[in-house]
């Protein structure tokens, strides 16, 4: 095991064990919590992978904004906070066997499909590189998702507002 | 580095999004299970973009794509959420029975 590995099993093992507490935890602030420690490790691999801009907007959208919204959300419904079962419902069972059994899956095709492969981490794709190519390849799809965030941003305080 | 071991990872985030969205009733938590799985996508698409090198960055431009789309979806998420408890007073996912009977 290399240097690159070691640092990745143990942001993994952050990651996976904060979404696991994501999911079980019986309080709705801790969950959002869990979940700032979850994509922050995710970002950390992020960079270790050679994505320090996808690594940057992660922390930047996501921990900055999206958990942020999330909050606003626990706040403005009066979610349960610190009380039991009132978070979960009864299909915890099923639930965990339908979890459990689709990563026994993804994990046996993962491994028999790319067990031998390898991540060469000598290049960083600098933001440059992104932005020219987003800017040359990708300039219709940039533009639509750039409409699409704009119409899905006046939906939400179309649907949001209070009728006079 | 292993590709495999990324790639288990955003497995296990995956399956563990999915039990969130399956056994969770309220529906904010359902939300961050939702975020979990994108997120789950996101490390797959940066990996496998590490792993062929391609010149034109595909991998990392289509994770871009799918944060604005997450963004996206969570302001609209929120914001039924907040119309449903306004008028339901509840935002538990399985007493919102409006369209099964």
């Amino acid at each position: 095991m290399n240097g690159p590995e070691i640092v990745f099993t143990a942001l993994a093992l952050v990651a996976g064990i904060a979404g696991i507490l994501v999911v079980t935890t019986k309080n709705v602030v801790r969950a959002a919590l869990y979940l700032v420690a979850a994509l922050g490790s995710i970002a950390a691999i992020f960079m270790l992978l050679g994505a320090e801009f996808i690594g940057w907007t992660q922390v930047l959208i996501y921990v900055g904004a999206i958990v942020v919204l999330l909050l606003f959300g626990v706040m403005l419904t009066r979610a349960p906070i610190g009380s039991a079962r009132t978070v979960d419902n009864q299909q915890r069972g099923v639930a965990f066997v339908v979890a459990a059994s689709l990563f026994g899956v993804l994990t046996y095709l993962i491994w028999r499909g790319f067990g031998d492969k390898r991540i060469p981490l000598q290049q960083v794709v600098r933001t440059e590189d992104i932005g020219t190519s987003m800017f040359t390849n990708f300039v219709l799809p940039f533009e639509a998702i750039s409409v699409l965030l704009l119409a899905a941003l006046v939906g939400a305080i179309v649907l949001a507002r209070r009728d006079k | 580095m292993n590709l495999a071991l990324v790639l288990t990872l955003s497995a296990l985030l995956f399956s563990v999004g999915v039990y969130g969205v399956l056994a969770r009733r309220n529906a904010v938590l359902v939300l961050m299970s939702i975020e979990l799985m994108l997120n789950a996508v996101n490390l797959n698409l940066v990996a496998f973009g590490a792993h062929f090198q391609d010149a034109m960055a595909v991998g990392q431009i289509f994770a871009l794509f799918v944060i604005a789309i997450a963004a996206a979806e969570v302001g609209i998420g929120l914001a039924i959420v907040l119309l449903i408890f306004r008028n339901r007073e509840t935002i538990n996912v399985d007493e919102v029975d409006l369209l099964k009977w």
